[in-house]
């Protein structure tokens, strides 16, 4: 089966091609099932890739299957190739897995739209562009792949054009992208004339080689890698360059599903695993992909917990996991890292889609003060939502916990306090706002507005079995890697080939009951963050009338603790408040938005202004180029 | 006293000698032909430049000097010769209809193209001052000519003016500098000019560096790299669009080739001297072509902007001045040849009789109306972007790699840059192409079979040479043997 | 005998007063004329040149330039024409229709 991964990428381009040219020409029942179709064979193919890779002993387990000779000059030869290893194994499953589901959900989502077969090709392009990312053999390849889902995000952002805003957020994506790709490619080159090799193989042979030989500085990898992470913070959202994802919600919610939580922002993690070998022979570099992940996981956290839009929560929540998953990479513990990927691909999914079901079903509604009580109008929304988002905040023994609790671990284990501090604390904050977005949403008494409320309904079966399926992902999914009994950590045995043993980690040796006490607190934090947001939005808000005519018990606890609440809010919660919207406002709108829009606007000005020197005298222009002669004869003097 | 005749070698003009005879063949048979049969005269250029490419492909190899050394056949200027070619029949096919269209259909339009094509080919083989002399004036006396073909407009006419008046400007620079060099070598031969520096180098120092100033003007003039580049996006705007494509294509790739040849092979030693002012050069090219570029609303000029700042990318190349360079230089001029006539191709099949619609707004919906049409644009712009899996992506990675091993990485890394900030105006193509609405009918836009097959050609090339550029950067490679 | 130097500053005072008029001058025809200084001003440079090393390259070069320049100032003229067919005028400042 090795042999045919070619066609994993292969099928949605296929898809792609049909529904682009002749889309508008047959029926949108037959659109969706090419496109869908076609997603489902590569999830299939993948599948088998998957088994077949299995059955083959642990150090064997990298498979390359070559299509054709790129270039072949002289010393430099490159390969356009498929490379599948565990790392990659996992990749194709969640990508084409993940995928297939919200191309089906897609069905259901955007029945209604006029740009239905448009809308399908851009997913089918996107895919391919994800497989062929994961899928590459060396870099250059993997850039095509890298670019392809930059321009499918872009297309699907400005999905709905004719809106400014939508157009707007596509733009920004596009540009934010191509800044982060600038050091992307720039790390290439440089690896390319390091190296004289981009193919991943060789390169990370060379590289781990070559050093103990001292012919490669460390002041190269370091420039290698730091470049290399220019690319990953643009491509998955990191300060300072995660501006675009939140206004990336403008584009369909299944989008967001696909493209904004489960695939193309992990493609930065996808690479920098990948790339470990360079990177641990970077200490600098792997410090700065530690600081700026638990920065972003911090900060993007407590932005979300003010948020009022679902789709804002969950994105300033994706940026935040983001952050997790470099923080794990950047204390060694690539395994966790992308193992988080895995299960967060599952929850964060099923959370973009449960909401993509609750907007659809408030008809285009997506303020969550104009919600509520929504549980009783859509129940399998409600309980497939609730698990996921049981498992994003870490309560076991949804998948969220395992992953999350590992890297949690590993930063404590392998970087140090202040990293799993800043980790436990975004994770307390994780907890509260999904809580919060549960309690708003789908508890208390409904605010919707009287017009919706008649419409409300459940979401078609199209909809809800793909919420379904992620959900059950969401619980078993973190089944794969129990961490203490020996030989139940499925995932990092899988891995551990690709991460050269330095992933996992198992040289350090802690006590057991260290690790459970950790476990533990982790559980704790994230209680603690529900039970917060449970008597924030559920027990404080409605106080007086209703719990008194129900629950006198519970009425009266409220009343005794009244004035606990208030200190609650006086001390904690209204300085997180204020401070996370000063955050919001003042830092992220103003500083980070102004510099990528400030610096936008500078070239444009300048170019307004330069170009009054092309005045179209012919003696301007002569003197032009007099002007350039005397600065050469002044050089040469 | 004796006289001994000259041996005379044809065989490394003769590709020269064909493009010249078809010209000349044009002219004459355009005197016998009626107004709707002129036809004729496409097939008959086209068949000459395809014999003439057939020709030129099977000298490929060794180096063959003729005519007393001041003429070389070489693998670098036979690539030359076939980029040439490729992009006067690219010009030709997109020209038929345009030129009937615009009413400018004379058989001298066809010749003049010839001939200019005729002292590219003369240029980029010239080993000798004076013979690249007499190319460069061939080429541009043919372009003045050109430029203002479409008499009766306004602009056609100031862009020839404007073009002529400054050519023959940066000539007087040029012939300048060539002269000095004479004075200071003792000869206009390109490799004697070498081998006398390293001897004259400490006694007439100012004289030789007055003189390789001066020759920086007047191939920076024909190259457009800032600050001589003034004259570019007027002449551009000006000039008939099919000429336009033309210039953009050969004739600078011709004037590359004669500033690396000249300044590679004859003042290689003085590397020390010109790297840092041509990459300062180079710098200021890009930077200036792109950043103008933004402002622009007439997509003619936004191209000659984006011209010149595809030179600066070319010039960070011959800063880098190693086999790596070279081989990235003659892939990027074949891929611009090609994505570049492509792009022109498509603003002829937009435009109707008197009214060119050459602001960037007419294409809007484009992508809407005229699905192909509008794909072969992105393909084009997508390239030009530096966008994978496109042509250009290949051409500049090449590039900017070459600078990073000669260790000018500060040159590689505001290239890269550049390459950003040109994805603005590029993509704004594509996104009002396929984000807005049409604001007019795509009816009647001018297809023809010739055209077609122009596109087909350049967006085929555009995508193999991103997709499958291993023939290409190898046969490039072995080009650059003539130097490395 | 009159030194080499004499000769190629008396060429650089001609070269930089065909460059000043180009400059200066309006007048498409006047600066025309200031080209075809410059133009000669080389071709004395060439030619001293050629007289000082004993080496005729310099007198074919010369030779060469003359031929283009007629050449060129054939094209140029008939490009006047035009331009004055269209706009009676032979004032360069009122040719920038086309700037920016």
């Amino acid at each position: 089966m090795l042999n045919y991964i070619w066609l994993i990428p292969l099928f949605p381009l296929i898809g792609f091609l049909i529904n682009g040219f002749f889309g508008k020409r047959i029926s949108k029942n037959t659109v969706g099932y090419i496109a869908c179709g076609a997603v489902g064979l590569s999830f299939i193919v993948a599948v088998l890739s998957f088994i077949s890779l299995l059955q083959l002993t642990p150090e064997h387990r990298v498979f390359e299957k070559i299509l054709y000779t790129w270039i072949d000059s002289g010393s430099f030869r490159a390969e356009v190739g498929f490379q599948l290893d565990p790392l990659s194994a996992i990749m194709i499953l969640v990508v084409s897995g993940v995928g297939f589901v919200i191309h089906i959900y897609s069905t259901g989502y955007m029945h209604d739209d006029e740009g239905y077969p448009r809308y399908f090709s851009y997913l089918n392009l996107f895919t391919f562009s994800m497989l062929l990312l994961v899928l590459a053999n060396n870099f250059l390849l993997m850039f095509i792949g890298w670019e392809g889902v930059g321009l499918c995000s872009y297309l699907l952002i400005g999905f709905w054009f004719e809106k400014k805003s939508a157009s707007d957020a596509g733009k920004k994506a596009f540009v934010v992208n191509r800044i982060g790709d600038f050091g992307f490619i720039l790390a290439i080159m440089l690896i390319f004339v390091t190296f004289g090799t981009i193919d991943f193989t060789e390169v990370f042979h060379a590289a781990s080689d070559k050093s103990h030989m001292g012919i490669i500085t460390t002041t190269t990898f370091t420039a290698i890698t730091l470049l290399l992470f220019v690319g990953a913070v643009g491509k998955s959202a990191q300060i300072p360059l995660y501006t675009w994802l939140p206004d990336a919600m403008e584009g369909p919610t299944p989008v967001s599903a696909l493209i904004h939580a489960a695939t193309m922002v992990t493609a930065g993690v996808y690479m920098v695993a990948r790339c470990n070998i360079l990177y641990m022979l970077a200490p600098i570099s792997m410090t700065v992909v530690a600081g700026v992940g638990a920065a972003t996981a911090i900060y993007a956290a407590s932005i979300g917990l003010v948020q009022n839009d679902i789709k804002r929560v969950l994105a300033y929540s994706t940026v935040s996991q983001l952050g997790y998953m470099f923080l794990a990479c950047g204390v060694g513990a690539f395994t966790a890292g992308i193992f988080h990927l895995m299960t967060h691909a599952f929850f964060k999914a099923c959370l973009f889609l449960g909401s993509g079901s609750v907007i659809h079903a408030m008809g285009g509604e997506q303020d969550m003060r104009k919600m509520g009580g929504l549980r009783a109008h859509m129940p399998r929304t409600y309980w497939t939502f609730v698990i996921a988002s049981l498992a994003i905040a870490g309560i076991p023994p949804f998948a969220g916990f395992f992953s999350k609790d590992e890297i949690l671990w590993k930063a404590l284990t392998q970087g140090n306090i202040l990293l799993w501090g800043i980790g436990a604390l975004a994770a307390f904050m994780t907890a509260f706002y999904m809580f919060r977005l549960i309690f708003m949403t789908f508890w208390g008494e409904s605010r919707v507005e009287e017009e919706v409320a008649k419409h409300l309904h459940e979401s078609p079966g199209n909809m809800t079995f793909p919420l379904i399926i992620l959900a059950f992902l969401s619980i078993i999914g973190g089944f794969v890697g129990i961490p203490l009994i020996k030989g139940w950590n499925k995932i990092d045995e899988f891995l551990s080939p690709v991460f050269g043993g330095h992933g996992a980690g198992e040289a350090v040796h802690h006590s057991v009951s260290l690790e459970l006490g950790m476990m533990m607190v982790s559980i704790v934090i994230a209680l603690a963050g529900i039970f917060l947001a449970y008597r924030m939005y559920i027990i404080a808000p409605g106080i007086p009338e209703r719990l008194t005519e129900r629950h006198q018990i519970a009425y009266r606890v409220i009343l005794n603790k009244y004035y606990i609440d208030e200190i609650y809010d006086a001390l904690i919660v209204r300085p997180i408040k204020n401070g996370a919207n000063f955050l919001w406002k003042g830092f992220d709108v103003v500083v980070v938005d102004g510099t990528v829009n400030g610096a936008a606007y500078l070239v444009e000005q300048w170019s307004k202004v330069m170009r009054v020197i092309q005045s179209g005298y012919v003696r301007n222009y002569a003197f032009s180029m007099i002007i350039g002669l005397v600065i050469i004869f002044l050089f040469f003097m | 006293m004796e006289i001994i005749a000259p041996p005379i070698d044809l065989t490394g003009i003769m590709p020269m000698i064909i493009i010249a005879i078809t010209g000349i063949l044009v002219l004459i048979i355009d005197l016998f032909l009626k107004e709707r049969s002129k036809n004729i005269l496409i097939f008959i250029s086209l068949t000459g430049v395809i014999i003439a490419a057939r020709v030129s492909f099977s000298q490929y190899g060794g180096i063959h000097y003729s005519f007393h050394r001041t003429f070389v056949m070489d693998t670098f200027s036979v690539f030359f010769n076939l980029i040439f070619l490729l992009g006067t029949a690219l010009t030709i096919l997109i020209s038929a209809n345009y030129i009937k269209r615009e009413e400018i259909n004379h058989g001298e339009y066809y010749a003049l193209i010839l001939f200019a094509t005729m002292g590219m080919m003369l240029m980029a083989g010239g080993s000798d001052l004076i013979t690249i002399f007499l190319g460069l004036e061939i080429m541009s006396i043919s372009l003045y000519i050109l430029a203002g073909f479409r008499r009766t407009k306004k602009e056609s006419n100031e862009a020839a003016l404007k073009y002529f008046l400054l050519g023959a400007f940066a000539t007087g620079f040029l012939l300048y500098g060539i002269a000095i060099l004479y004075g200071v070598a003792g000869s206009t031969n390109l490799k004697d000019i070498a081998a006398s520096i390293p001897g004259r180098l400490f006694d007439q120092k100012p004289l030789l560096l007055m003189g390789m100033a001066l020759l920086i003007i007047g191939l920076g003039f024909k190259v457009a790299s800032v600050p001589f580049h003034m004259w570019t996006p007027d002449v551009y705007e000006g000039a008939p669009t099919s000429i336009t494509a033309f210039m953009s294509a050969g004739p600078k790739a011709a004037a590359f080739a004669v500033f690396f040849r000249i300044f590679i092979d004859s003042l290689g030693n003085m590397e020390p001297n010109w790297n840092v002012i041509i990459g300062i050069m180079a710098v200021l090219t890009m930077t200036v072509g792109n950043v103008l570029a933004i402002a622009q609303d007439n997509i003619k000029r936004m191209l000659a902007y984006s011209s010149i700042a595809h030179a600066g990318y070319i010039l960070v190349a011959l800063v880098a001045a190693n086999s790596l360079g070279f081989t990235s230089v003659l892939f990027y001029m074949l891929a611009y040849t090609l994505m570049n006539m492509g792009a022109f191709a498509i603003i002829i099949i937009l435009g109707n009789k008197g009214e060119e619609h050459l602001n960037i707004s007419d294409y809007a919906g484009l992508g809407f109306k005229r699905p192909l049409i509008a794909f072969a644009m992105s393909v084009f712009m997508f390239s030009m972007a530096g966008i994978p899996p496109m042509a250009g992506f290949i051409g500049k990675f090449y590039i900017f790699s070459a600078a990073i091993k000669a260790g000018y990485i500060g040159l590689a890394i505001i290239g890269v840059i550049n390459s950003v900030i040109s994805v603005f105006y590029y993509l704004r193509i594509t996104v009002i192409m396929y984000m807005r609405e049409p604001v007019r009918e795509f009816n009647p836009i001018s297809l023809s079979p010739l055209i077609i097959l122009a596109l087909i050609i350049s967006v085929w090339g555009t995508l193999h040479l991103g997709i499958l550029p291993g023939t290409i950067i190898e046969f490039a490679r072995k080009s650059t043997f003539a130097f490395f | 005998m009159v030194p080499l130097s004499h000769y190629l500053i008396l060429s650089a005072i001609l070269f930089t007063i065909g460059m000043m008029g180009v400059l200066i001058r309006r007048n498409v025809i006047i600066i025309f004329m200031s080209i075809e200084l410059m133009l000669n001003a080389v071709n004395l440079t060439f030619i001293a040149f050629s007289r000082f090393l004993n080496n005729l390259d310099g007198h074919i070069f010369a030779f060469m330039v003359m031929t283009v320049a007629a050449a060129e100032a054939a094209v140029g003229l008939a490009i006047v024409i035009s331009v004055f067919r269209n706009k009676p005028t032979v004032n360069v400042d009122e040719m920038n229709i086309m700037k920016w």
